[in-house]
């Protein structure tokens, strides 16, 4: 069973190859994903992170969810040297880099809590994957080209885990490196591979962010593998990556 | 990446270097060239069937090529006259543990053909240089064009995307 839902203004997409009626499951994991927009989004002026930068100097005090996503990217930007971060350069709080994984993570365990143990969920590209889609192989997850949207860099196999990736594309350089606030131009895109969506999404835009060095920074940070590409079109590939086969061929 | 791939994948390869160099010269913009470029695929992968096979040892382990001459590496006999300018691809792969150490190579295709072998880290225990057997080298590059064309269930990638993507990619899969 398929669900396809715009939240946060991305397709989000679920697909529960379990053979139950995926419905109830489903909806709770976009309520999730419903939720965590409401709380986190910047376009929302009554959302909670709306109200705190609205009101920096006597802050009131933080939802649980809001010190989880905030401790998340503390821990991220430490741990990056500050190429990740969560402040703009004023102070105020810039969440995303978290909070779409984090939230698309939870939206995953839902699905899991319920029973389900063969889905893949996809938050805009943000994926996570369970147990395998059929005949025990496991998810293919196309990892998009950074020259062409619509054409594959690779196509990763994966179970139990999640993928991210981080690029300059759609919306030209998006990623900023907090180190110094000059634009991301290192890489044209990475990949994170990990055990959950919440590392793979921030180690993504950490390399993204960081470049080339950022590709081992991520692997001893919690990454599987890693997949980028270099502004000058060359592959980086770390960790543990296994490369779909090609379709049959006559 | 584990060692049963590298193993495995050596005579299956000489056939996806050939699927691969197609969709990989698209990938870098040159396309064009696809008929003078798969011409001269025929040629290299058969030249790579050779080496792979004649290189033998069996263990993934890399350590014990002797003839250490990185930016010579042997599967470029092929005769790719045919392709003037094929494109030249840098790839890094994949940081390898083997029982001695962490290897990595860094190999650079004109087209399809192999034209140097970087080291960028091997054990290098014993103060000699680790030769990466010519098997191994171009395994990364070929699983990564190769899988190009592999099925796929969803895509990773769309970070900030916008409206229309849900009439493209991502729905076109959902529907399927």
């Amino acid at each position: 069973m398929k669900f396809l839902e715009t939240v946060m203004g991305i397709p989000m997409s679920i697909d529960v190859r379990d053979d139950v009626d995926a419905r109830p499951a489903a909806e709770r994991a976009f309520r999730v994903l419903r939720e965590a927009d409401r709380r986190f989004s910047t376009y929302r002026p009554d959302s909670e992170v709306s109200r705190a930068n609205a009101s920096r100097e006597s802050p009131a005090p933080f939802s649980d969810d809001f010190r989880e996503v905030v401790a998340i990217g503390e821990t991220a930007a430490r741990d990056s040297g500050g190429a990740f971060r969560i402040r703009r350069p004023d102070g105020s709080w810039d969440l995303d880099g978290v909070v779409k994984g984090w939230a698309a993570a939870r939206a995953a365990r839902e699905l899991h809590a319920a029973g389900l143990r063969a889905f893949c969920l996809n938050a805009g590209g943000d994926v996570v994957v369970s147990g395998s889609p059929g005949d025990g192989r496991p998810w293919s997850v196309g990892v998009r080209s950074p020259y062409e949207p619509t054409a594959m860099l690779a196509v990763l196999q994966v179970t139990d885990a999640a993928v991210a990736t981080s690029g300059a594309y759609e919306r030209g350089a998006h990623i900023v490196d907090g180190r110094d606030g000059s634009s991301a131009a290192g890489l044209l895109s990475a990949t994170v591979v990990a055990d959950d969506l919440t590392t793979a999404d921030v180690l993504a835009t950490t390399v993204f962010a960081i470049g080339p060095d950022g590709v081992d920074h991520a692997l001893r940070s919690g990454a599987r593998g890693v997949l980028a590409v270099d502004a000058s079109g060359r592959i980086l590939a770390a960790g543990d990556l296994a490369f779909a086969r090609p379709a049959a061929t006559s | 990446m584990n060692s049963r791939s590298w193993r495995g994948t050596v005579l299956f390869t000489v056939i996806l270097v050939v699927m691969g160099a197609t969709v990989g010269l698209k990938l870098y913009g040159v396309g064009d060239q696809v008929t003078a470029a798969s011409t001269s695929v025929h040629s290299t992968a058969s030249g790579t069937g050779t080496t792979s096979s004649g290189s033998e040892s069996e263990s993934s382990d890399a350590t014990s090529g002797s003839s250490s001459t990185p930016s010579t590496p042997a599967p470029s006999a092929s005769s790719s006259s045919g392709s003037s300018s094929a494109a030249t691809t840098t790839v890094t792969g994949s940081a390898v543990q083997t029982r001695y150490g962490t290897v990595q190579v860094e190999v650079t295709f004109s087209g399809t053909t192999i034209t140097a072998v970087k080291t960028l880290q091997s054990p290098d225990r014993d103060g000699r240089d680790i030769e990466i057997n010519d098997q191994a080298l171009p395994i990364l590059q070929q699983e990564v064009l190769a899988s190009q064309s592999a099925n796929i269930d969803t895509v990773s990638g769309a970070t900030y995307t916008s409206e229309g993507y849900i009439q493209s990619v991502q729905s076109a899969i959902d529907q399927r």
